[in-house]
């Protein structure tokens, strides 16, 4: 698996992060909840990803400079965001309205956006998709919903080999998905034959994978738009 | 070594009580599994938190419900955090006291909320008490040069 050699990291603002130009995709936590925001934070990193975990809706857009009081465009080059996954209930703004707000960005709607919640709520999941929310996880999170961030992410990131497979949709290629612990397939990650040894799944069919009761709702509606497509 | 399997089976065992008694649930043990050689005090940091935030919100909660006119939106906002941060970490009881709360605080329901307040404190300092012993435990095992039996 791809480690960094070397990583420093710097303090802009009180934003503790390391730099963006390494192989590592960037992901943006938003939770209010100090407990979670341990939680989410240990998973993406167990899961190669670079964190920087805030406590608000207003500190990500000030992260990602979109905070109209700080007026500040230039913000923070070269700390590319890749991802963002949000808690729905915060005091402030809503999760719900931070996806919003980064939607209506021309700079940032391109970003993949992830909604978590407590609450399994139809109604909520569906507005958050329809947003343009990537997916919904129930909380508590899982390590394998987190490893399905993977299949979102903007950045082209190559791990010893090129993408192949025609997606258009940017994708990471990661080996460490395939010896994960984890039983059940991993449908949507994969879409060249980096995967011998699981039951390759092309993109342009529509896989169920093998769906527990306690997953997100929103992963059965996502397979029919799967493959990576966007 | 005797000793340290001794710590080892009473770590087992008093692991596998607190999860047949409702204590702890799945999460406590994604948790367990997170936790590698470059982050070994994992655990403990995120129940520290736990306590922590707990603690908190135990103080909010008991002043929210003293007031003359309860704010039962407030109370909620509280419950709902604690429910939420009890869920991440695995404490089951405590998880199923705010479950129960909420109710009472959608039906404003001040009778039902105080009682939740006390059910939910007893839960609290219960888990606490029985994590607390768990990483006791841990400490000993490592101090006598045992490793944590694998989860």
């Amino acid at each position: 698996m791809e480690r960094n050699v070397f990583v420093s990291r710097r303090r802009i603002d009180g934003f503790d992060v390391s730099p963006s130009d390494s192989a590592e995709a960037h992901v943006l936590a938003v939770d209010d909840s100090l407990v979670d925001r341990k939680f989410i934070e240990k998973l993406l990193k167990i899961s190669s990803f670079k964190v920087t975990a805030v406590d608000s809706g207003r500190r990500a857009l000030q992260f990602l400079g979109l905070d109209e009081e700080t007026s500040s465009s230039v913000g923070f080059d070269g700390l590319k965001v890749d991802l963002i996954i949000t808690d729905y209930c915060m005091p402030g703004m809503t999760g719900y309205e931070l996806l919003k707000k980064i939607k209506e960005s021309s700079n940032f709607r391109e970003i993949p956006v992830v909604i978590m919640s407590s609450e399994n709520v139809i109604a909520r999941i569906d507005r958050c998709l329809e947003e343009g929310a990537e997916d919904f996880f129930v909380k508590p999170v899982k390590l394998s919903d987190v490893k399905r961030l993977k299949d979102y992410m903007m950045r082209e990131v190559r791990f010893g080999s090129t993408n192949s497979g025609g997606t258009n949709k940017r994708k990471l290629q990661e080996s460490c998905d395939l010896t994960s612990s984890e039983p059940s397939i991993s449908s949507l990650s994969s879409s060249s034959s980096d995967s011998p040894s699981r039951s390759p799944i092309s993109p342009s069919s529509a896989p169920s994978s093998i769906p527990t009761p306690l997953d997100s709702p929103v992963r059965r509606l996502k397979m029919t738009n799967a493959g990576g497509l966007i | 070594m005797d000793g340290v399997v001794q710590l080892q089976k009473q770590l087992v065992d008093y692991i596998a009580s607190l999860f047949h008694e409702g204590f702890l649930d799945e999460q406590f043990n994604q948790l367990q599994q997170l936790q590698d050689e470059s982050n070994p005090d994992f655990v403990v940091e995120v129940v520290s938190l736990f306590f922590e935030d707990s603690e908190r919100l135990l103080n909010e909660l008991a002043k929210a419900l003293e007031q003359k006119t309860i704010d039962f939106r407030k109370v909620d906002a509280h419950v709902h955090q604690f429910k939420g941060s009890s869920s991440s970490i695995g404490a089951h009881r405590v998880q199923k006291v705010c479950i129960a709360f909420r109710n009472y605080c959608e039906e404003q329901n001040v009778e039902g909320c105080l009682k939740c307040l006390q059910q939910v404190k007893h839960e609290y300092s219960l888990v606490r008490n029985k994590l607390e012993t768990l990483f006791q435990l841990e400490k000993q095992i490592i101090a006598a040069g045992g490793s944590l039996p694998a989860t």
